[in-house]
């Protein structure tokens, strides 16, 4: 049952959908295991942007105060969502991946796992 | 009546009878309308109550009887708050970093009180019997009552210290404050039974134990007379609302087989939610007492393991079990408390109280409390940021989180079974993707999820463009979003936030006492005569 309500059939709005975000959609970061950070990271991206611009410009500002950060090696990364392990292309947009509104991403650096065990 | 003559006096109601004529004798059938159109929530939650007359309140509690001690805990409570302010008691805590668990306490607490207040006042509208209708009014009247003694017991810090002037707009607001916000609205908009047994059994028989006998002793451990006399005033309704909330289970359960699942389906629900609430509990415990009494961890095997432990066994005879997920907490209680302040403090400007990293006596202290994960996983993240501190570049995280959708917690949570890996779990509800911190929110979610699609998450809110100050103007070319958004929810940037040894409430308080703001760390100013 999507609800137990007074009167039946209720309905909420739902509260985020993408055409109130000006444009713009979400996109969850989780670095795994770099639990320093404290949470998967929560942005506001244009639906265009290419994976590179998210590599170059946006995950540095994000990430690159940990230690591991420097020392990644990009064509090694493990990139995976909710539907399983993908291969980004860097020239290729949010959407063009199959990014919708809200999708949570991962990627995983094997042999960078948090800086002295501490995430 | 004069013209019988012999009219003697009212002979004067025994308490029983008193009770009696309250519960019983109040009460009556109504002839010009139909029942069903009086008590139109009683139905569509599916309980079915056969005969309302079998409720027993164990406290038989008449309203003389009621005013009279409550009235008599008044006079005694508010002599101690007077003596306390005359005496400026607030410098005799033990440092100042007591006054900012205070500060999370009055800010994300008493809005709770007020919101408990509503809930009880609903159901002494909506329940069809007399007695649990006068028990729950005298609740209502008990949790109002809670809200104002607290703000008074706490009003007196706001004089002195920063960030305690507006905790109505906080409460509102403040992006960590919609963990406690929601958690009552999402009770008070149940049905009223669920709502029972969400805040009267879940909630006060099970969990507040935890609240308030660690939290209690803490604030007399460091000194806090007034908050500690709040404490004891309230403790007595305190037993009393537990007392009902086991009585309300036991009802529920007796009056119909049917009602079994739909309890435990929410025993599992309201322990989950409230498990996530104490989170702010065991931080402040463990990292914002200065002299703590027990762990988090201490405290969740005494009251939850073992208490809860025995109440569970107890329940076994009417078909009911544990929470679902208890497990997990059990699991969890050695690291909540130390993943909770590693995000207080890498967000620290973005929070409405200064924040500090344990000191080395503090970290011995997590050693020995928390022997498996603590030297493990947090000590090295905590000296590595004490080195970036001395360095003049403490870390920091200046992203907003990804929230779960039903508590409202950043998803800060790690697997069960592995401290080193996040949680993910996420569904797809009507064609958008929906984020939880653990498998608890995720079956809340999945049962009910028309009640949280419309979820005001604050960092979608910002994301919007919904949390500025009134008259911002986004297009103006100095416009800072987030600093926009923390007026809003009246956070003073830069003010209320930051390093404790930064904060104006830490110099204040050196100068004012002549004694270390963070006795673990030596003084900041000038002002703190050496007395070692
Ligand atoms: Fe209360
Ligand atoms: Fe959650």
């Amino acid at each position: 049952m999507p609800v137990k309500a007074i009167k039946p059939g209720y309905h909420g709005e739902f509260r985020d959908r993408v055409e109130n975000f000006r444009g713009q959609q979400l996109l969850n970061i989780c670095w795994e295991k770099h639990t320093m950070f404290g949470w998967p990271m929560c942005i506001p991206v244009p639906p265009e942007m290419p994976f590179g611009a998210l590599l170059e410009q946006v995950l540095p500002g994000i990430y690159g105060a940990h230690p591991d950060f420097a020392r990644i090696k990009w064509n090694e990364v493990q990139w995976s969502s909710a539907k399983g392990p993908f291969t980004p292309d860097p020239s290729k947009s949010m959407v063009e991946h199959g990014f919708k509104h809200k999708t949570q991403i991962r990627f995983r650096t094997p042999g960078l796992d948090g800086h002295n065990g501490a995430g | 009546m004069a013209a019988d003559g012999d009219l003697k006096p009212i002979k004067k109601l025994s308490l029983k009878e008193n009770y009696a004529l309250l519960t019983r004798g109040l009460g009556w059938e109504p002839t010009y309308e139909k029942k069903e159109e009086i008590f139109r929530t009683i139905d569509f939650e599916g309980i079915k109550i056969h005969d309302w007359e079998k409720w027993e309140d164990p406290f038989r509690l008449t309203m003389d009887a009621y005013w009279k001690y409550q009235g008599e805990k008044e006079r005694k409570l508010y002599a101690i708050i007077d003596a306390f302010q005359q005496n400026n008691g607030q410098f005799n805590v033990t440092d100042a970093r007591y006054v900012q668990a205070l500060k999370l306490f009055l800010n994300g607490i008493v809005g709770l009180e007020y919101a408990s207040h509503r809930g009880f006042n609903i159901l002494g509208r909506e329940f069809p019997g007399v007695g649990p209708r006068i028990a729950a009014q005298m609740q209502a009247i008990d949790e109002l009552r809670h809200a104002t003694t607290q703000i008074h017991a706490i009003s007196h810090y706001n004089r002195f210290f920063e960030g305690m002037a507006d905790f109505p707009h906080q409460f509102d607001r403040v992006w960590y404050l919609s963990i406690p916000k929601s958690f009552f609205e999402d009770a008070v908009s149940s049905g009223p039974f669920e709502f029972i047994v969400a805040i009267s059994f879940a909630f006060e028989y099970v969990l507040t134990n935890l609240a308030f006998m660690p939290w209690m002793s803490g604030a007399a451990f460091n000194g806090d007379m007034s908050t500690v006399s709040f404490g004891f005033s309230a403790q007595s309704d305190e037993a009393r609302h537990m007392t009902l909330g086991i009585e309300v289970i036991k009802f529920l359960l007796e009056q119909d087989p049917d009602n079994v699942p739909l309890v435990q389906k929410w025993i599992d629900k309201w322990f989950w939610r409230g498990y996530r609430l104490l989170a702010l509990l065991a931080t402040m415990m463990d990292y914002m007492l200065p002299k703590r009494v027990m762990s988090w961890s201490e405290a969740w095997t005494i009251y939850y393991e073992e208490n809860g432990g025995a109440l569970f066994a107890d329940l076994a005879r009417y078909g009911i079990r544990p929470p679902k997920y208890a497990d997990v907490t059990i699991k969890e209680k050695q690291r909540v408390s130390h993943e909770m302040w590693s995000i207080f403090y890498s967000v620290r400007n973005a929070v409405g109280f200064p924040v500090w990293l344990p000191s080395a006596e503090e970290m011995d202290w997590f050693s020995e409390k928390y022997p498996d994960t603590f030297d493990r996983y947090y000590r090295p993240r905590f000296e590595h940021w004490r080195e970036l501190e001395e360095k003049g570049t403490p870390f920091t995280n200046m992203t907003l989180p990804q929230l779960c959708q039903v508590c409202q917690w950043p998803c800060i949570y790690t697997e069960p079974d592995d401290p080193t890996e996040f949680v993910h779990r996420e569904t797809e509800y009507q064609g958008e993707t929906f984020h939880f911190c653990s498998d608890g929110c995720k079956d809340i979610f999945c049962n009910e999820p028309e009640k949280y699609v419309h979820a005001w998450l604050p960092v979608h809110q910002i994301y919007q463009g919904n949390c500025f100050p009134e008259g911002a103007d986004p297009t103006a070319p100095d416009f800072n979003p987030l600093v926009a958004a923390l007026q809003y929810m009246g956070i003073k940037p830069g003010v209320d936030g930051g390093l404790m040894s930064q904060h104006v409430d830490a110099s204040r308080w050196e100068q004012w006492t002549s004694r270390p703001a963070n006795l673990h760390e030596g003084a900041i100013t000038q002002a703190v005569r050496k007395t070692t």
